[in-house]
């Protein structure tokens, strides 16, 4: 049987999809640690990135952080978090986060920072007090960016999601890492099916999220995103 | 005691005596590192910028190119080389293969990006002064299209750094071999080294671009 015949038949093997190592298990595990950091990241990020670009102040450190958390090392993060807090999901959820809050925050100033000013002025002159404005004018605007920095984030924790097994972590990196380890590359190359899927499903899925939460009159077919904003890749 | 003793050690984070013991091993990582990562980033500069122009004119290929790049710019590095291993084996060619397929999309967004940027009066005046297409291309546009590329050049080099950490997994050595070396002994200070060595080289590498591109292009400033 040709390689990938073999993966397939592991794939579809059901005795795959049972178990505390099953698939519909590692996924969940995968899924609940990506959506815990995205979710944590998004608390801290979205809020400080809308203020810093609705004040429009710093700026320059607003941009910057995206910059300087390209050059963490994801897999450096995950291991002195796991040296510092151990076994569990808090060092491996607080890598993640720390690797997810600069795109957010980045896109979010960008996205504040792109409302044009007249309309701006507009919304004070129609008498708006400043959260009203924030909240009902800027914010509608401001969406598909902040949106998109949601998604470049979500995608890239659950890529880097897949480095957990490396600490001891559950989710899908569990199939790569113990199938590197016992060099069952049949495993690994499941695994890593698996977690490309996910990964990919996560990107198209966040697209579709974004469309229904843009508004309508907004929509751009085409957001002009700056390639700086949303190339961010940690894993 | 013995045990009381062994359970009150509190590992450093840094350990300067094995760290002078061991300049040797943590110099031969941070050479390996910057070997793969110089050939990740110089390979997709050079698919790129060919890939890059011809996309630019034909809008099939332009959609085919980034469509394709940018599925696989979204697989995790680590599912990447598990899945190129049965093929390439645990060698540096399974490392460079995922390296420069991100690298290539980051580099082709950014010369379509220059290239589209190039305003329509110029390429006129370039056509009204005699220019044939060879050289409107190389002397006009690609010359405009340069800041851009130069910033694509500083992502793709800094994502590269960070993610040539990972290649350790698979055996391959760079920083990332301390980080795992660090993981397996229990032991922080390979892994604090490996950690500040590759944002340092981080640091520097796009320091160096960002130089670079003030002395080639004066008239464009680095964002």
């Amino acid at each position: 049987m040709s390689f990938f015949g073999l993966v397939w038949s592991w794939l579809v093997d059901p005795t795959h999809w049972q178990g505390s190592d099953g698939i519909p298990t590692r996924l969940g595990e995968h899924l609940h640690l990506s959506a815990e950091s995205v979710a944590v990241s998004a608390l801290i990020a979205l809020p400080v990135g809308i203020a810093l670009g609705h004040y429009g102040r710093f700026g320059g450190l607003a941009i910057n952080l995206s910059n300087a958390g390209r050059a963490i090392p994801s897999f450096a993060i995950l291991v002195i978090a796991f040296q510092i807090f151990g076994l569990g999901d808090l060092p491996i959820v607080l890598a993640l986060t720390a690797l997810a809050v600069p795109p957010m925050v980045t896109n979010s100033y960008v996205a504040l920072r792109e409302v044009d000013p007249d309309v701006r002025e507009a919304a004070r002159g129609m008498g708006y007090r400043e959260l009203a404005q924030v909240l009902r004018v800027e914010l509608p605007l401001a969406v598909p960016l902040i949106m998109a920095g949601v998604r470049t984030a979500a995608v890239q924790v659950v890529a880097t999601a897949t480095l957990a097994a490396l600490i001891a972590g559950g989710g899908l990196g569990r199939y790569i890492v113990d199938g590197l380890a016992t060099q069952d590359y049949v495993q690994t190359a499941a695994g890593a099916v698996l977690v490309a899927g996910l990964a990919f499903a996560t990107e198209v899925g966040l697209a579709g999220v974004q469309r229904v939460l843009v508004p309508r009159g907004i929509r751009l077919l085409n957001a002009p995103t700056a390639p700086r904003t949303t190339t961010f890749k940690t894993a | 005691m013995s045990a009381r003793v062994f359970l009150d050690y509190v590992d450093p984070w840094i350990n300067w005596s094995w760290l002078s013991t061991h300049v040797q091993l943590v110099l031969e990582a941070l050479g390996e590192h910057i070997e793969l990562s110089v050939i990740a980033i110089a390979l997709g500069l050079v698919i790129a910028v060919p890939l890059g122009v011809v996309a630019h004119r034909n809008r099939g290929l332009r959609l085919a190119v980034l469509g394709f790049f940018g599925a696989f710019y979204t697989i995790p590095s680590l599912a990447l080389f598990a899945l190129l291993i049965p093929f390439t084996h645990l060698s540096g060619t399974t490392a460079e293969i995922p390296l420069v397929g991100y690298n290539v999309l980051i580099l082709v967004r950014n010369v379509l990006v220059g290239l589209d940027a190039v305003p329509r009066d110029v390429l006129d005046a370039a056509d009204g002064m005699g220019y044939r297409a060879r050289a409107r291309l190389l002397r006009v546009e690609l010359p405009l299209a340069l800041p851009s590329i130069f910033a694509g050049l500083r992502v793709a080099t800094v994502s590269t750094i960070g993610i040539v950490t990972i290649t350790a997994v698979i055996g391959l050595g760079g920083l990332g071999s301390l980080i795992d070396k660090g993981l397996i002994e229990n032991f922080r200070t390979p892994v604090v080294v490996a950690t500040v060595l590759s944002i340092t080289l981080a640091v520097v590498a796009d320091l160096l671009i960002a130089g670079a591109q003030r002395i080639a292009l004066p008239w464009s400033r680095p964002s």
